[in-house]
């Protein structure tokens, strides 16, 4: 394996990823709104149109629905299709064809077909967007047998689980954290690139508290942890970066350690993934368990428009007063 | 505004073939068809008001550019189908517009600053109008069939609020693009609109790009008007840049909606023009569309092409332009600074209307908002 590596942003890192997959197998397509002549809106698709043609980078009409379908049909066939849904506010016209169809292909045909498709879509709240353009609704996703679920949060982490995503043979919708598209950069190999699906990993080691997030809420939790350690203050951060299949394993080991916990997402708090991963710690680690497990999220409302979407996501200054009333416990 | 005149016969407008396009004024600003029987005022009134969504826009677009403002839809390109479609309806019709609608949701009652306010982050908070504009739909399409449920409720009722109404008075007319076509929520609106035999108008603004996709990539039909022949309904192809065709052809629809009879209640209209600008201002059309295709359709400009009719035919002079320019830009200034002296919302407005009795576990979230700012302060949250 080469060690090169390139320099990239997250959205970068999208494409490299695209790019090099479909380099390996002519059977990877990718298709949405904009994502050929246009490059895509967010840009992660550019130059893909050019070096592949329109039969492997195709524009389609304006109909979510109709283009996850399509690629379902596509997928049974034996092809790897990379749907696009530009913003994933506008995902819900696909929900009955991912849900009803894609999620269980493999089950109701015991195997005979398959679904090997990655629906993309750029996910969560903070660039001052139009309405139903913030939305973190990963939990719908979750809750569905037969669906994978991916949220990354580094440019290395995009490429490399976008390649295993790709090559999984279960579909999976791959949320894509628009707010650090272009946040920062790092070394990304190369080339050939994998992560694989269902591992969490371990951002910062800390011997106080286990704090769980994913995606854009990452930064803001790192930025927390630091500004908890000058107070004496060690938080183990995880990032999940696999919401469906869970680490359990990752997850547990560090409450095992700690004993107390907090979650952070953007999603709203009910029925989010704070919830599900605080259902694990009690089933495995309930005798570990030292506080109530604080939930640092979205509130239960529809995400304000951006006057007042500050208010509405995590900050670190939330995060950190999250993460004190759980170690100030009792 | 509400303008009257008599229409063409509905024969006229609906027996035409679906690419068979209605035009009254040709790009020169002449008459090459039959002319609403509108006052010199009301004439004025839609040139007005032509002129007033055009620098509104301008002004939009430079606030989003200085930062003052978030993502905006630009209309310029689109002022005489929104105009002179919505300046056919009564206050009693109802509009469900797509985001590009500022002109037809302003004509139809809305306040500029509450459209500037939404665009600045505000959402509900500039939502202070009781005319009959459902919220603009962002996702696409999806306003299609709450527009064949309001035509259906009137039909069923009629509106309540006046008692001489017969049921089905009010029509519902939907707004959206041509991309709009391609969703599913497209054919299942319309399919129920022909069913159920209801008052509604859907307006289809094609302005031939639905952001980076040309309208050839939407759809292998020749047009989009032809695709009411599939549900039974009524389709016609309107010069969408001829702000007295698509009148006519509005006020036609919703005449013929009004009024159960020989026809299909439910119209497609589908009012061919284009975008001048960017899908918004987060697009860079220049990426999929070449600067000449954009020059050419500045030639059917609607704005200069309906003064020169008005000035032709004497209803128009400098003197009265000037005054209504100063007068456009007068009103766009103080809707602006009305909408830029609105101090920001109070951050726990976000709780207030999500259900009409606050459950307890939002109250507590509230509370622990509340407690957080008591704490920390607004200033911890905010990151300008």
């Amino acid at each position: 394996m080469s060690t090169e590596t390139q320099n990239l942003t997250l959205v970068q890192a999208v494409r490299d990823g695209l790019r090099t997959e479909m380099q390996r197998d002519e059977d990877v397509i990718v298709l949405g709104e904009d994502v050929g002549k246009n490059g895509g809106v967010f840009r992660a698709t550019e130059g893909l149109y050019e070096e592949f043609g329109d039969d492997r980078v195709i524009d389609t009409p304006l109909a979510e629905s109709g283009i996850v379908g399509t690629s379902i049909g596509m997928a049974a066939y034996g092809l790897r299709p990379v749907p696009e849904i530009q913003f994933m506010g506008f995902i819900y016209p696909a929900f009955d064809q991912i849900v009803s169809h894609a999620a269980r292909l493999r089950t109701r045909t015991r195997g005979r077909f398959t679904c090997p498709m990655v629906v993309r879509a750029p996910y969560g709240g903070g660039i001052r967007a139009p309405e139903h353009h913030s939305e973190s609704k990963e939990a719908f996703f979750v809750h569905e047998p037969g669906l994978k679920v991916v949220i990354p949060s580094t440019p290395a982490d995009t490429k490399g689980l976008l390649a295993s995503a790709i090559r999984d043979p279960d579909p999976v919708i791959f949320l894509e954290p628009k707010l650090i598209y272009r946040a920062f950069r790092e070394d990304v190999p190369a080339g050939d690139h994998t992560v694989p699906l269902g591992e969490a990993a371990v951002r910062r080691e800390g011997s106080d508290v286990s704090v769980y997030t994913w995606g854009a809420m990452t930064r803001p939790t790192m930025e927390a942890a630091e500004n908890l350690a000058e107070e004496g203050v060690d938080c183990e951060v995880i990032d999940l970066r696999t919401l469906s299949p869970l680490d359990r394993e990752t997850i547990v080991d560090s409450f095992e350690k700690t004993g107390r916990a907090a979650v952070v997402h953007e999603a709203p708090r009910t029925g989010g993934l704070g919830g599900e991963i605080t259902a694990i710690l009690q089933e495995e680690a309930l005798l570990y368990q030292e506080a109530p497990v604080e939930r640092i999220t979205g509130f239960d409302t529809p995400v304000p428009l951006y006057a007042l979407e500050d208010y509405y996501l995590p900050s670190s200054t939330r995060i950190e007063d999250g993460i004190r009333e759980v170690v100030d416990f009792p | 505004m509400a303008v009257h005149g008599e229409v063409w016969s509905v024969s006229d407008v609906f027996d035409r073939a679906p690419d068979d396009r209605v035009q009254v004024l040709d790009t020169d600003g002449e008459l090459v068809g039959e002319p609403p029987d509108l006052s010199d005022a009301e004439l004025i009134d839609l040139y007005r008001h032509m002129r007033l969504a055009r620098h509104f826009d301008e002004r939009a677009v430079t606030l989003q550019r200085q930062g003052r403002m978030g993502t905006y839809p630009p209309l310029a390109g689109q002022e005489a189908a929104q105009v002179g479609s919505a300046a056919a309806l009564d206050d009693r019709d109802w509009i469900a517009p797509s985001y590009r609608e500022h002109a037809a949701v302003h004509v139809h009652g809305l306040d500029l600053s509450d459209i500037l306010l939404y665009w600045m982050g505000h959402g509900a908070g500039g939502w202070s109008t009781d005319a009959n504009v459902l919220p603009a739909a962002v996702p696409i399409a999806t306003q299609i069939p709450h527009t064949t449920g309001l035509a259906l409720a009137s039909k069923l009722r009629g509106e309540g609020s006046e008692p001489s109404q017969q049921p089905g008075d009010a029509v519902a007319c939907a707004y959206f693009g041509d991309g709009a076509t391609s969703e599913g929520d497209f054919h299942e609106g319309l399919n129920m609109a022909g069913v159920f035999d209801v008052p509604a108008v859907f307006v289809c603004n094609n302005n031939g790009w639905a952001i980076s996709v040309p309208r050839e990539r939407q759809t292998a039909s020749p047009t989009l008007a032809g695709k009411a022949a599939a549900y039974g309904i009524d389709g016609v192809q309107v010069d969408g840049m001829d702000p007295l065709a698509t009148y006519q052809v509005t006020r036609a629809a919703v005449e013929k909606a009004r009024t159960p009879g020989e026809r299909p209640r439910s119209t497609l209209i589908e009012a061919v023009q284009y975008r001048f600008g960017a899908h918004t201002t987060a697009d860079d059309p220049s990426v999929y569309r070449n600067e000449d295709e954009v020059e050419a359709w500045r030639q059917r400009d609607p704005i200069p092409r309906l003064e020169r009719f008005l000035r032709e035919t004497g209803r128009l002079d400098d003197g009265a332009v000037e005054d209504i320019e100063a007068s456009v830009r007068d009103q766009v200034s103080t809707a602006i600074e009305r909408a830029e002296r609105a101090p920001r919302p109070d951050p726990e407005e976000m709780f207030a209307d999500v259900y009409a009795d606050r459950p307890s576990a939002l109250r507590a979230q509230q509370t622990y908002l509340h407690r957080l700012r008591d704490r920390h302060g607004d200033d911890a949250f905010l990151k300008e």
